[in-house]
C-alpha cells in the first residue's frame, strides 16, 4: 500500500539525561550519531548523499554545509528543518520525497541535543538554555509586541489555553488527561533509556502534582533533557540489503496554520487533521488497522487533541477515547508511545520528536525489547511543532 | 530586539512603524484595530490584510468589548520577571469585532474566571508604551 520509494533502515538513540556530563559540540554529537546510525544499518558513509538536520549551534547559518564539511560528506540534498517538535517527522518525509524524485538515495537525519564544553571563563549552559521567548523577541516580531508582554511565553501557557477551551467546550475531566501521563509512564518502565524508568506514577500522583498553568499540572508537562538521535533513510532497493527490517514511509502529511496559539484558526481543530488525512489517504491505510500510535506528547492535552484531530475518534470524543482505551504496551488495547513518550522518556530537544519515530521503527523491526508488541506491522506517528502550529503525520509499515 | 524590558525586567512591547498607531491609541485609552474594506477587522496589525493581502486597510476604533475564548492561570510565571506577579490570568479574548487577542485579565479573582465570560479592555501606560488588558465586564 501507499508509497514504496524509501524506508528507514537504521536508528541511533542516546538515553536522555537530566544533566550532560560529556560536553561536546553539536557537530561532534552529529559525527558520533552518524557513525552509530550507519553501523546500525550496516551502511558505508560514502553511500550517504542527503543531509537533514535541525539547528547546529556552532553554525547558526549554513548548517548543512557545516555538517557536510565536518562529516566529510559530499551530498546532493541538504536541508535544515525548522518545525520545532515536528522537525524530525518533517525530515523523514522530506528525505523520502527527495529519494522518490531521485534527488538523492540515502539520507542521514541528525538531531543532537547536547551541552558543549564551556568556553574559557564562560558558561556553556548559558548559551544553551532554550530562551522562554522562543525567538519571539526579534525586532519586529508580532509575538514580541502582542503575546510576550501579556506573559504568553515558553509553551506551557499556550497548551493550557487549549486544554481549558477543550474542557469548557466538551466537558473533559482532568483525570482523563492525567490517565495519559500515568499510562505513558508505565510504558517508560519497560524502556531502559527512559529518564523516568524506575519511577512509576499513579493517577493520584498526577492529580496532586503542582498546578503550573491551569488545568495543566507538573506531571502532565514534559521534562527537558539532553540526548540525541539519528535515522538513516534509503531507497527501497538499497534498504533490502540492510540487516534490519526496512520500515517503509508509506504515507505522510504536513500542515501549518499559525505561530502564536492566539491566532490558531480554531484551538480545537488542529493542523494534524489535514496532515493525518493526507497521510492515511496516501498510504491507503485505515485508522483501525494500525498496531501502534506514536503521538507527540509535550503535554497530556497534546496527545488527546491529536488523537481526536487525526481522526481516531469523532470531534469532542477525545476524552471518551482515552477513557475507553489503554495506552500501555502490554494491555492489548491501543498501544501508544510505547517508549514512554516524551512525558516518560524525556524531551531531548528535537530528538524528543525523533524518539516517536525511532520507537515506531524499533517496534516494526521487532527490536523493542521488553516492550515489544506481539504484532507490529503498521504504525501512525506524528510530530507537533510550536504551539500546535505545525504538525506532521507519518504512516510507517514493516516491509 | 523586539521586546523592551521595564525597570523590573517585565517584558514590554516595542512598537515599530506598522504597529505604532495601535500603541499610541492604547496610551490614550482607545482600542484601535486594523480593518480591511473587504474582510473587516483583523489582528494583530500588519502591513497587509491576512485574508486578501490588500494594503488598503484603515485603523478603526473598536468597542473594547469581548469574551474570554480561553484562559489559564499561570501559577509560576514563565520568566524570572513574571514570577513575582504569579498567579495571573492570561487569556485569548475574542473581541466583539471578531479577531482574537492575547491579554492579561486584570482586576479579577483568577479563580472565578470562566470561558465565554464577557470582558472589557483596560489600558495600562508603562514608560513610553502601553499594554492592553481586559477585565470582567
Amino acid at each position: 500500500m501507499g508509497k514504496d520509494a524509501a524506508a528507514i533502515v537504521g536508528v541511533a538513540e542516546w538515553a536522555p539525561k537530566r544533566t550532560w556530563d560529556q560536553p561536546m559540540f553539536s557537530l561532534e554529537a552529529c559525527a558520533q550519531l552518524a557513525a552509530e546510525v550507519l553501523d546500525d544499518a550496516g551502511f558505508e558513509k560514502r553511500e550517504v548523499d542527503g543531509l537533514l538536520c535541525t539547528a547546529i549551534y556552532e553554525s547558526p547559518m549554513f548548517a548543512p554545509s557545516a555538517l557536510g564539511e565536518y562529516l566529510g560528506i559530499h551530498s546532493n540534498f541538504n536541508e535544515v528543518v525548522d518545525l520545532g517538535g515536528a522537525s524530525a517527522a518533517g525530515m523523514v518525509w522530506r528525505a523520502a520525497a527527495a529519494i522518490e524524485v531521485g534527488a538523492c538515495e540515502t539520507c542521514l537525519i541528525l538531531c543532537p541535543m547536547v551541552l558543549p564544553p564551556p568556553p574559557a571563563g564562560g558558561n556553556a549552559l548559558g548559551a544553551m538554555k532554550m530562551p522562554a521567548y522562543l525567538g519571539g523577541d526579534a525586532w519586529g516580531s508580532p509575538q514580541g509586541q502582542f503575546e510576550i508582554p501579556a506573559g504568553l511565553v515558553a509553551a506551557t501557557p499556550s497548551f493550557a489555553l487549549v486544554a481549558q477551551r477543550y474542557m469548557a467546550r466538551y466537558g473533559l475531566r482532568e483525570e482523563t488527561l492525567a490517565k495519559i501521563a500515568v499510562e505513558e509512564r508505565y510504558n517508560a518502565q519497560a524502556n531502559p533509556k527512559a529518564i523516568f524508568r524506575g519511577k512509576p506514577l499513579s493517577l493520584e500522583d498526577v492529580m496532586s502534582s503542582r498546578r503550573i498553568c491551569d488545568p495543566l499540572k507538573l506531571y502532565e508537562i514534559v521534562m527537558p533533557v539532553f540526548g540525541g538521535g539519528a535515522l538513516l533513510i534509503t531507497s527501497r532497493e538499497r534498504a533490502a540489503r540492510s540487516g534490519n527490517r526496512p520500515v517503509r514511509i508509506s504515507g505522510f502529511g504536513e500542515h501549518l496554520t499559525h505561530k502564536s496559539i492566539a491566532y490558531a484558526p480554531d484551538l480545537l481543530d488542529n493542523p494534524i487533521r489535514v496532515a493525518a488525512e493526507r497521510a492515511f489517504a496516501m498510504a491507503g491505510a485505515e485508522r483501525g488497522a494500525i498496531d501502534l500510535a506514536s503521538i507527540y506528547d509535550c503535554y497530556t492535552i497534546t496527545v488527546l487533541v491529536t488523537i481526536e484531530n487525526a481522526g481516531f475518534c469523532d470531534k469532542g470524543c477525545g476524552g471518551r477515547f482515552v477513557e475507553e482505551h489503554d495506552l500501555r504496551y502490554d494491555a492489548g488495547s491501543w498501544p501508544c508511545n510505547t517508549h514512554g513518550g516524551q512525558l516518560g522518556a524525556g524531551q531531548a530537544g528535537f530528538a524528543g520528536g525523533l524518539a516517536h519515530i525511532t520507537e515506531a521503527a524499533l517496534q516494526l523491526q521487532g527490536r523493542a525489547g521488553e516492550r515489544q508488541l506481539p504484532r507490529a506491522e503498521l504504525a501512525y506517528v506524528n510530530g507537533t511543532g510550536g504551539m500546535l502550529a505545525e504538525q506532521v503525520a507519518l504512516i510507517l509499515e514493516g516491509a | 530586539m523586539g521586546v523592551q524590558h521595564g525597570t523590573n525586567g517585565r517584558p514590554l512591547p516595542w512598537p515599530n512603524p506598522t504597529t505604532q498607531p495601535f500603541f499610541d491609541a492604547a496610551r490614550r485609552g482607545e482600542l484601535l484595530l486594523p480593518c480591511c474594506p473587504r474582510d473587516g477587522f483583523f489582528f494583530y496589525p500588519r502591513s497587509r490584510c491576512p485574508h486578501c493581502l490588500g494594503s488598503d486597510w484603515h485603523w478603526e476604533p473598536a468597542s473594547g468589548r469581548g469574551r474570554i475564548h480561553s484562559f489559564t492561570i499561570d501559577r509560576i510565571g514563565h520568566l524570572p520577571a513574571l514570577a513575582p506577579e504569579a498567579p495571573f490570568a492570561i487569556a485569548i479574548v475574542e473581541l466583539q469585532e471578531g479577531p482574537h487577542m492575547t491579554a492579561r485579565i486584570v482586576d479579577c479573582d483568577p479563580e472565578a474566571l470562566a470561558v465565554d465570560q464577557p470582558v472589557v479592555a483596560r489600558f495600562e501606560q508603562v514608560d513610553d508604551t502601553a499594554l492592553v488588558h481586559f477585565a470582567p465586564a
